[in-house]
């Protein structure tokens, strides 16, 4: 695109100030809805506080058991972690925790509920939260059964009010947990961090080491993600081999090693054979996306597409002149991309005001989204996509208009 | 130069078929300034149109510098209009958007030119037509005479073997006709490029070397 054709395209849009107008709402506000989203799953599955290690982070959260009577998928239970994500060689840490419990506080004469964990001391070397004051529980504390809880600074200040809490205690669910350590509250979308006590799994009863199903989730620290294939193989031969002493003849267990995002997608088609789970999810993100674009980038292709008889004469002289058909087309849909840019920058404005509003409602607890670097390079290839889909079309019906049609302002 | 042999053109709608042009056959050789004269709707744009490549014959063999254009596909004819022709028209058709410098590289946009190699040749070519002055106003801020010559600017900054006007002087009082008039045959010239115009206007069509005239699409003389 030479520099002519850009300030061309400017100046048709600054002269076409309703078109440019109408165009612009339609395309900033798909954006804006496509941005937050994007920003939404970037906090979802791109590495961030607590979640730091997230790349290199493996999960274990479904489980399955199929005989020739029986399906049942739940969580793991902790006999399963034990046997399948415990000392995986290669791996660097791995921890289990418990998937969100409601548990209740009693302060005075307040009831307050709260979300917690249970989790392994290895749990706080895999994530980094940041700690306010104290530390984290060890794993002497585990081994003693010592009733410590960490809590969010948000539960401190709801609870304890906003001095000094490490050594106090707290009554969760009527038994007094001294606080070890205080942290930054945590989003709900850093789903294996989220929670606002967490608390040491505890004594570990024969029933629990023999759980196949539970509340659990497994988590593997690797060294580097091209260890991913060998923790997974090692992984998927522990499960085949998986044969728990209390199992009906015939049984047959299945579970996965998950990046975060497989671990989200396993879980949501209910079977844990189904590798593909991951490939699917994606699918289903990038045709609702796709969906959401359709209408307003029909939008644009009628508004463009009126237009065509008002450029008929320049498209004539162009091709006069000797613009091939290929180069005109590369020329509006140009022309339309740098329409989307400006919506895409608008919409870049209005994505950073509407989760501002997100992180300051209580509709996402703890929401902290943002818009960094990766969002908006992915907000302007969505941008650049939406105007080469909504210019393409007219872009070509403009470059086929016979030149002596064109040259009279005429017809398509 | 240009060749046409036996050339029809018909335009078919789904009810009407209209012959445009009939059994034309011409010869016009290299820097010969012919005009093209005939009462309106005769075929007179018709003609300037396969002439320039904006259009295909229905019948007959169309040879511009001894190519047969009859099968070439948008590639090559558009390569073809860029490198032979120039064109210049009745109501101008500058881009309105542009200012006269930009619009008088259109041409040069088209090849492989530096940005400011065409900028050279466009203020060369506005400097012929006598707009120097005028390089970064827009079409609307200029008179019908300027715009026009800054239309000829345009034709001839590709420097073409070839300069197509479809009555160049048909928007423009008089005085106005003489000065383009003047700026054609001066192209003719000095330069020898190949001029066909077509014209209502018989003071013009005395002043070139030659006149095909049409009558309801055929050649008359």
């Amino acid at each position: 695109m030479n520099i002519a054709n850009l300030k061309l395209a400017l100046r048709v849009l600054a002269r076409r100030k309703v078109f440019t107008a109408i165009s612009l709402v339609g395309i900033t506000l798909t954006l804006v809805v496509l941005m937050v989203a994007t920003a939404i799953l970037d906090n979802i599955f791109a590495a961030g506080k607590p979640e730091s290690n997230l790349d290199r982070m493996l999960f274990v959260t479904v489980v399955g058991r199929y005989s020739k009577d029986m399906s049942q998928t739940s969580q793991p239970g902790y006999g399963f972690l034990q046997k399948t994500i415990r000392d995986l060689p290669g791996a660097e840490r791995f921890a289990y925790f418990t998937q969100l419990q409601t548990a209740v506080i009693y302060s005075g004469t307040q009831r307050i509920e709260t979300q917690m964990k249970r989790t392994m001391p290895s749990y706080w070397q895999i994530l980094d939260f940041h700690f306010i004051e104290g530390a984290p529980f060890t794993a002497a504390d585990d081994a003693a059964d010592r009733p410590v809880a960490i809590i969010t600074d948000a539960l401190r200040d709801k609870v304890l009010g906003s001095g000094p809490a490490v050594g106090r205690t707290i009554n969760l669910g009527g038994q007094q947990y001294r606080i070890a350590g205080v942290v930054s509250r945590v989003p709900i979308t850093r789903i294996s961090a989220y929670a606002e006590v967490w608390v040491p799994i505890g004594a570990v009863t024969a029933e629990l080491q023999r759980a196949t199903i539970g509340e659990y989730n497994g988590v593997v620290l690797a060294r580097s993600r091209d260890d991913f294939p060998a923790l997974k193989r090692e992984f998927n031969t522990r499960v085949a081999n998986y044969k728990p002493a209390d199992d009906r003849p015939g049984t047959v267990t299945r579970s996965g090693l998950d990046t975060a995002f497989e671990a989200l997608a396993r879980p949501m088609f209910n079977n844990p054979e189904n590798m593909d789970a991951a490939l699917v999810l994606r699918t289903i993100f990038v045709s609702l996306a796709l969906l959401f674009m359709t209408l307003p980038a029909l939008n644009l292709v009628t508004l463009n597409l009126s237009r065509i008889l008002e450029r008929a004469p320049e498209i004539g002289v162009r091709k006069a002149f000797g613009a091939p058909k290929r180069t005109l087309i590369a020329q509006f849909v140009t022309e339309n991309v740098i329409l989307t840019l400006l919506g895409g920058a608008l919409g870049f404005v209005f994505t950073i005001i509407a989760l501002a509003v997100l992180n300051h409602t209580s509709f996402i607890p703890e929401a902290q989204f943002n818009v960094n670097a990766r969002v908006f390079g992915y907000g302007m290839l969505i941008a650049i996509f939406f105007g080469v889909f909504s210019g393409f079309y007219p872009a070509w019906k403009m470059a086929r208009l016979n030149p002596v049609n064109a040259l009279r302002g005429g017809a398509l | 130069m240009i060749t046409l042999n036996n050339i029809d053109k018909v335009y078919r709608t789904e009810r009407v078929e209209t012959l445009a042009l009939q059994n034309i056959n011409l010869d016009i050789a290299d820097g010969e300034f012919v005009s093209i004269m005939g009462p309106s709707g005769c075929g007179k744009s018709t003609l300037l149109n396969l002439i320039g490549l904006l259009d295909k014959p229905t019948h007959g063999k169309l040879l511009l510098d001894g190519m047969h254009i009859n099968g070439a596909g948008d590639r090559s004819l558009a390569k073809m209009r860029n490198e032979k022709l120039g064109f210049v028209f009745q109501s101008f058709h500058l881009v309105p958007d542009l200012t006269v410098l930009d619009n008088v590289e259109i041409p040069l946009l088209y090849r492989k030119i530096a940005a400011g190699e065409r900028k050279k040749l466009a203020l060369a070519a506005l400097d012929r037509v006598g707009l120097s002055s005028r390089v970064h106003h827009f079409p609307t801020q200029l008179s019908g005479g300027q715009q026009q010559r800054v239309a000829i600017a345009r034709a001839i900054v590709g420097k073409p073997r070839i300069v197509l006007a479809d009555e160049p002087t048909g928007n423009l009082d008089s005085a106005m006709g003489d000065e383009i008039m003047g700026i054609l045959q001066e192209l003719n010239e000095k330069d020898g490029t190949t001029v066909v115009m077509v014209t209502h206007d018989d003071r013009f069509a005395q002043q070139t070397g030659r006149t095909i005239r049409l009558f309801d699409g055929r050649q008359v003389a």
